[in-house]
């Protein structure tokens, strides 16, 4: 019979208050991680949007390119470059690109494209292009053609076997112009990519743009965002000028921001939702306290230390925040692991919100530890706080007066 | 030989409005095993003089010498460990921990003791035996008679092996019969082992059994006498 028997039967001697306590903190948790794992997940695949389909975890590029995306800011992929990117550890893929933009043309139909030469192998393992195929095949290498956006496609009426025109401007102002039969049409869960985009084989984009040899970005994969980072340090003991490293977040600036707006959102809710339960909590330890001041003033005089004393009313404290969050948690597995493997899908109008910022419209879920630790660990110092009551109240005790209440 | 010298003891309550002398000048010794009852009317600072000798309540003036300490000098945390040791205490309204058995409130104080499990669970058998519930050891209060509470209580007052016991009226909450068996028990374990019990009370049948009783009065000492 140690202090915590005492201070778990203790916390049963009103069952009803005590259930009803565990009950505010338990689904104030399942809230609370619900959203954060939503939050987190969704941020996940906004993330994953941008460098799965697109930018990659980083981008060597020429130092210019980024403020000024032209044909003439490019650079020419050596091989001691590549030899020493394939030395770092944490780089998973690699895939060169060269970019630029061109008009696209059918009959008496044009209208802007990008056109991307790449390495239809390379690529294939980063942003997987060929998985959105809808018509026709994948690029490969040494192809003549292209692979094209559905809605590109839709609109210059063209279709698999058919012929597009590409009129842009090449390396040092040379014509770039050329006719490609489409090989594949693809559809991106993404309409900006389906609205513009070309791929091309490398040797073929070099050709169209009189830029053998060079790319304008070096496309970069580490195994997730957490590595990055790291990935990032020891690339940069490297690449120096002419070139320049980027990370996704450097790229993106704008998701960044908007990720943490709405992080904040969520926080500043979670907190609101906390204070209400803290003060629950706090009325509780205040009744327990407060009637059974005479049994306590009993404990002392019979020979009990304050510090041992109060070491009881924090564990009765601590156990209503244990109860809440365990079974708050418990209950909030299930429930995320299934939005986790079943994602909601947004329509209608929602949708089309979503798709206009370039993100898919699908709301994620995380199964990260930290969504659920974070809870347990603000509920844990909730009952830090909450504790100093009945810690202060203790010490402050006058035992004649207790056994009088 | 005394156990313990009072010696010119004051306790006054300061209240805003006005100020109370509970106990006024008190010089008392007690000695081992005796069996003592503090009578007086209501107000006349029985609760107080055995709040005071129980170092439960700080005197305005005056000393408290247990064995020839100063319980008074000692530190607060000094004091709880003194009382721990030293003192045993029965209560009016028996004050068991509701969510403890009659077994483990009494081998409770033996643990704050550093008892270790399987002597204090004896000893709170034992005791509990003595006072006739050896077949209610592992009820809660809840389910005992205020009559077995109050035998559970000292039993508990009994299991730190104090040099003393103080019992602040232990009867009035009782019907005559538990009284008593309540007063057999004690009356026994003052005689067979010797146990010292200062009682405060205005029980007839406490005062009857007293082999010395202290009368006070506006908190002073009006008579003192030995049967």
């Amino acid at each position: 019979m140690n202090i915590t028997v005492i201070a778990w039967r203790n916390i049963w001697r009103n069952k009803r208050r005590t259930l009803i306590t565990t009950a505010s903190i338990f689904f104030g948790v399942i809230f609370a991680a619900v959203m954060s794992s939503m939050q987190e997940g969704s941020y996940s695949k906004m993330i994953d949007n941008v460098v799965k389909f697109y930018s990659g975890y980083l981008q060597i590029q020429q130092e210019d390119y980024w403020e000024n995306k032209t044909i003439n800011n490019t650079f020419v992929l050596t091989d001691t470059l590549l030899q020493k990117i394939h030395q770092s550890k944490e780089i998973t893929g690699l895939s060169p690109r060269l970019e630029s933009f061109a008009l696209a043309s059918s009959d008496q139909l044009t209208k802007g494209a990008v056109v991307i030469g790449i390495d239809p192998e390379q690529e294939n393992k980063i942003t997987n292009p060929e998985k959105w195929i809808i018509r026709g095949r994948y690029i490969h290498h040494g192809d003549e053609g292209v692979v094209m956006g559905n809605e590109l496609a839709g609109y210059l009426h063209l279709d698999v076997g058919d012929t597009l025109v590409l009129l842009g401007m090449g390396y040092h102002g040379v014509n770039a112009a050329g006719k490609y039969p489409v090989t594949g049409i693809f559809k991106y869960p993404l309409p900006q990519f389906n609205k513009a985009f070309v791929y091309m084989d490398m040797p073929l984009a070099q050709d169209l743009y009189s830029a053998p040899g060079r790319v304008t970005s070096l496309v970069l994969m580490v195994k997730d965002h957490y590595h990055m980072p790291p990935a990032k340090k020891a690339l940069k003991s490297f690449i120096r000028s002419p070139y320049r490293l980027m990370s996704w977040d450097e790229m993106q600036p704008e998701l960044v921001q908007m990720i943490a707006s709405d992080r904040m959102g969520g926080k500043i809710m979670k907190a609101i939702l906390y204070i209400i339960i803290a003060f629950g909590i706090l009325g509780t330890v205040i009744m327990m306290f407060s009637e059974r001041k005479r049994e306590l003033g009993v404990m002392v005089s019979i020979g009990m230390q304050k510090t041992l004393l109060a070491g009881i009313l924090f564990m009765e404290t601590f156990y209503i925040g244990l109860l809440g969050v365990a079974t708050g948690i418990l209950a909030t597995i299930p429930i995320t692991t299934w939005f986790y493997h079943h994602p909601i899908h947004v329509a209608g109008q929602a949708a089309k919100a979503f798709l206009d910022m370039g993100i898919e419209p699908v709301y994620a879920f995380s199964l990260m530890p930290s969504v659920f630790s974070n809870q347990a660990i603000t509920v844990f110092i909730l009952i830090l706080i909450i504790a100093v009551y009945p810690v202060v109240k203790t010490f402050r005790l006058d035992v004649s007066k207790a056994l009088r209440a | 030989m005394n156990i313990i010298e009072i010696k010119d003891l004051v306790k006054i309550y300061d209240s805003t409005e006005i100020e109370v002398t509970a106990v006024n000048h008190i010089n008392l010794n007690f000695e081992k095993g005796e069996f003592s009852a503090v009578v007086g009317p209501s107000g006349s600072g029985k609760t107080t003089f055995l709040n005071l000798l129980g170092g439960l309540d700080r005197p305005t003036a005056g000393h408290i010498m247990i064995d020839g300490i100063d319980l008074w000098s000692l530190k607060p945390r000094q004091i709880t460990d003194f009382r721990l040791h030293n003192i045993g205490f029965v209560f009016q309204s028996y004050n068991l921990l509701p969510v403890l058995t009659a077994k483990e409130n009494v081998e409770f104080i033996m643990h704050l003791q550093g008892w270790p499990k399987e002597a204090r669970e004896k000893r709170a058998v034992e005791l509990l035996e003595s006072v006739g519930l050896g077949d209610r050891i592992n009820s809660r209060p809840g389910k005992l008679s205020g009559g077995q509470q109050q035998r559970v209580a000292v039993a508990r007052a009994l299991a730190s092996k104090p040099k003393f016991i103080l019992a602040d009226e232990p009867t009035a909450n009782l019907d005559s019969h538990s009284t008593e068996n309540l007063l057999d028990i004690m009356e026994k374990l003052n005689r067979e082992e010797g146990i010292t019990f200062i009682f405060s009370t205005h029980d007839a049948r406490v005062v009857k059994k007293a082999h010395r009783v202290i009368t006070l009065e506006d908190g002073k000492v009006l008579s003192d006498e030995k049967k």
